[in-house]
């Protein structure tokens, strides 16, 4: 077995299965611990609107943290929305899929990919120095922070010099991509990348308790 | 510590611009003496007690954006990142991760997350009382939603049983404790206040009725600094012809329990004005003009008793602006453009949004919202016990700047509030910046307002 069938084989397959064993444990070691009765009197009974209404509302800041959260906002969105577009319109990303899940969409040109990909990667190299040059960041900041930033940036990088065949054979830097991949796969329980499961139940959890309250959301 | 002993080690200062406690010629911000790393257990086994699915949630969360910090006036005054909210948290969200998270082991066995220490604990003193409100602007800002203030409430409880209060909020909430009220209003005080009060303005107040229909309770902040208040609140009462009373076995609404990190104490000062209340039938028990007060009884008080509350609970801005709503209070109008200031655990916790706003209206002023919604209004740095605490002055007039300027821009010709800890907080600011607003009591301007027919 090759680094390339390595990478295509046991590497993602073996990644995947973490991946979900890993979110599955921290989800359930959370969400099984006990919901504190509330014998208050709600002010209004139907929570599910704050759920939802918070969920929304967090995309983006009040008008009066607008201002000073603008840079995160662009740089946060343009990785986001970047990083989306390169995962799920890439055309041997949708064919992998289709692999794997029998599920396939159109693709995008792609010129249009490397040129997402390239902002998006210029997006998360301004990230980390937004992140330690700016003093409350780099205080709340720990290995995590940067090993995230780490695994999200590699498969980008290697992704785009395995299409453009740039420092080394293909199937190499396939083999590269791929393992950064699942690398990525592999963290993505266990550090700050859980926030793509938890943004959803932070959000309603307290969009929830404040509606019953008619607290401000 | 008896109640006799309790005004000798922690005498009142009562003259001067904050009724709080005089400033102690030596600090004992450390209780108790027990070995550091008996104190850093307590700290984390109290921490970690009760530790529901919400707080394990907000402990999972966080993405360190540190969007937070804008959000806190002791920030935005500094600029000092430890100020940084969830920072005020770090040593708790440690040890969560370490010793009680779902991969707590891995963290263990592996060493990934050193244990938090005594020191970082003293350390962490000053951000967890001395520049926090608990005013829960910052879960405003915080794009997971993190209730930080909740947790820093949770917190609080850790250091209190690891004898990591500072001295003057410990002191109070002794005082509270053993006397029925952090400033000296004991039931024999406060009758005899009420009895005063009744004579002077030559109006009926209720005292120690068997059976009422609505029980009001006050702040000790009220009766000792702004007794004018307990008039305003008879006044209306009369008005409206309802059958009230005060109780001098369950009137003090602040709880300090609550507001050290003593869960029991909380307990004991919340169960006070609930037995009160049953002992004497009411349906409707009405909250000062306090902030913590209404989170402590409003949404707390029902989970402390263990049921439902057989009666309601309601602040008294709610009261008044449900009462003018409905036709029951006429009011002179006053002509007057008004800035309201809206006391955060009432409003942007508490969800009394809409009434003030009601009550504003039914005296005729011509409102200026302070901010783009009332949930975003600055806090005025005095609440969560911060104004007890004689270090913390110095950053809590560098934020309080924030809070003026807010009211400035607005163009107002008054200030309006409903809150007595706010209202302390803007009195003792305004004299020490030389400001030429003041902050007045929703409740007394109706009272004063009222046609009487």
């Amino acid at each position: 077995m090759d680094l390339l069938d390595f990478a295509r084989g046991p590497a993602l397959q073996w990644s995947l299965v973490i991946m979900v064993f890993g979110l599955a444990w921290r989800l359930t070691g959370i969400l099984l611990l006990k919901k504190k009765p509330d014998f208050s009197e709600p002010r209004y009974k139907d929570t599910f609107h704050g759920r939802m209404l918070m969920i929304m509302r967090r995309m983006w800041p009040k008008e009066e943290f607008v201002r000073n959260s603008l840079l995160d906002l662009v740089l946060g969105y343009v990785f986001h929305i970047g990083l989306f577009v390169v995962v799920f319109f890439f055309l041997p990303h949708i064919l992998f899929i289709k692999d794997l899940t029998g599920l396939s969409w159109p693709n995008l040109p792609n010129g249009v990919i490397f040129f997402v990909g390239a902002i998006t990667v210029a997006a998360l190299f301004a990230l980390l120095m937004q992140r330690i040059m700016t003093p409350v960041k780099r205080l709340l900041s720990n290995f995590d922070d940067y090993f995230s930033w780490f695994v999200t940036t590699a498969p980008l990088i290697t992704g785009l010099l395995a299409a453009a065949h740039v420092g080394a054979r293909y199937e190499t830097l396939l083999a590269i991509h791929l393992l950064t991949v699942a690398l990525l796969f592999v963290w993505l329980p266990f550090g700050k990348l859980f926030h793509t499961v938890m943004v959803f139940v932070s959000r309603g959890a307290t969009g929830g308790a404040f509606e019953r309250k008619g607290a401000a959301i | 510590m008896s109640a006799a002993d309790v005004n000798v080690a922690h005498p009142l200062e009562t003259e001067g611009r904050i009724h709080r406690l005089k400033k102690p010629a030596v600090r004992a911000d450390v209780q108790g003496n027990m070995p550091d790393k008996e104190r850093v257990d307590i700290a984390m086994k109290h921490f970690v007690k009760d530790f529901g699915r919400l707080s394990a949630i907000y402990m999972e969360s966080c993405i360190h954006c540190g969007m937070c910090a804008q959000a806190c006036h002791f920030y935005a005054a500094t600029e000092d990142p430890r100020l940084t909210p969830i920072w005020k948290l770090e040593p708790f969200k440690q040890a969560y991760k370490r010793e009680a998270g779902p991969f707590a082991l891995f963290y263990k066995i592996f060493g990934l997350k050193r244990a938090v220490t005594a020191d970082e604990l003293k350390e962490w003193q000053e951000l967890l009382y001395d520049t926090c409100t608990m005013c829960g602007r910052c879960t405003m800002a915080c794009p997971m939603s993190i209730d930080i203030a909740a947790l820093v409430a949770q917190a609080r409880h850790a250091m209190f049983h690891a004898g990591l209060v500072p001295h003057e909020l410990h002191a109070v909430a002794e005082r509270a404790e053993k006397e029925g009220s952090p400033l000296g209003a004991t039931p024999k005080v406060f009758k005899d206040r009420v009895e005063w009060l009744a004579d002077d303005n030559d109006i009926e107040i209720p005292m120690d009725k068997p059976k009422a229909k609505v029980i009001c309770s006050l702040s000790s902040i009220e009766i000792m600094k702004y007794p004018e208040s307990i008039v305003a609140t008879a006044k209306i009462m009369k008005h409206l012809g309802l059958d009230w009373t005060l109780r001098s076995d369950g009137y003090e609404a602040t709880n300090f329990g609550l507001l050290s990190g003593n869960a029991a104490w909380q307990k004991d000062m919340s169960m006070k004005l609930i037995n009160a209340a049953i002992a004497c039938g009411a349906e409707l028990l009405i909250l000062p003009e306090c902030g913590h007060a209404y989170g402590a009884l409003r949404w707390q008080g029902a989970n402390i008793y263990g049921k439902e509350l057989p009666f309601k609970v309601r602040h008294i801005s709610e009261f008044l602006g449900e009462n003018i709503k409905n036709g029951k209070l006429k009011l002179k109008p006053m002509n007057k453009s008004v800035t309201f200031h809206d006391p955060c655990q009432v409003t942007r916790r508490g969800g009394v949004v809409q009434e003030p706003r009601d009550a504003l209206k039914g005296l005729g002023v011509d409102l200026i919202e302070m901010s783009s919604e009332p949930g975003m209004n600055w806090c005025c740095g005095g609440g969560g016990g911060v104004v007890t605490i004689h270090r913390a002055d110095a950053t809590r007039y560098k934020s309080f700047q924030i809070k003026m300027k807010q009211v400035e821009d607005t163009g107002a010709e008054m200030l309006v509030s409903s809150c007595s800890n706010c209202r302390l907080t803007f009195d003792d600011s305004q004299a020490h910046f030389h400001w030429d607003k003041k902050l007045h009591s929703l409740l007394e301007l109706v009272a004063e307002n009222l046609i009487e027919e």
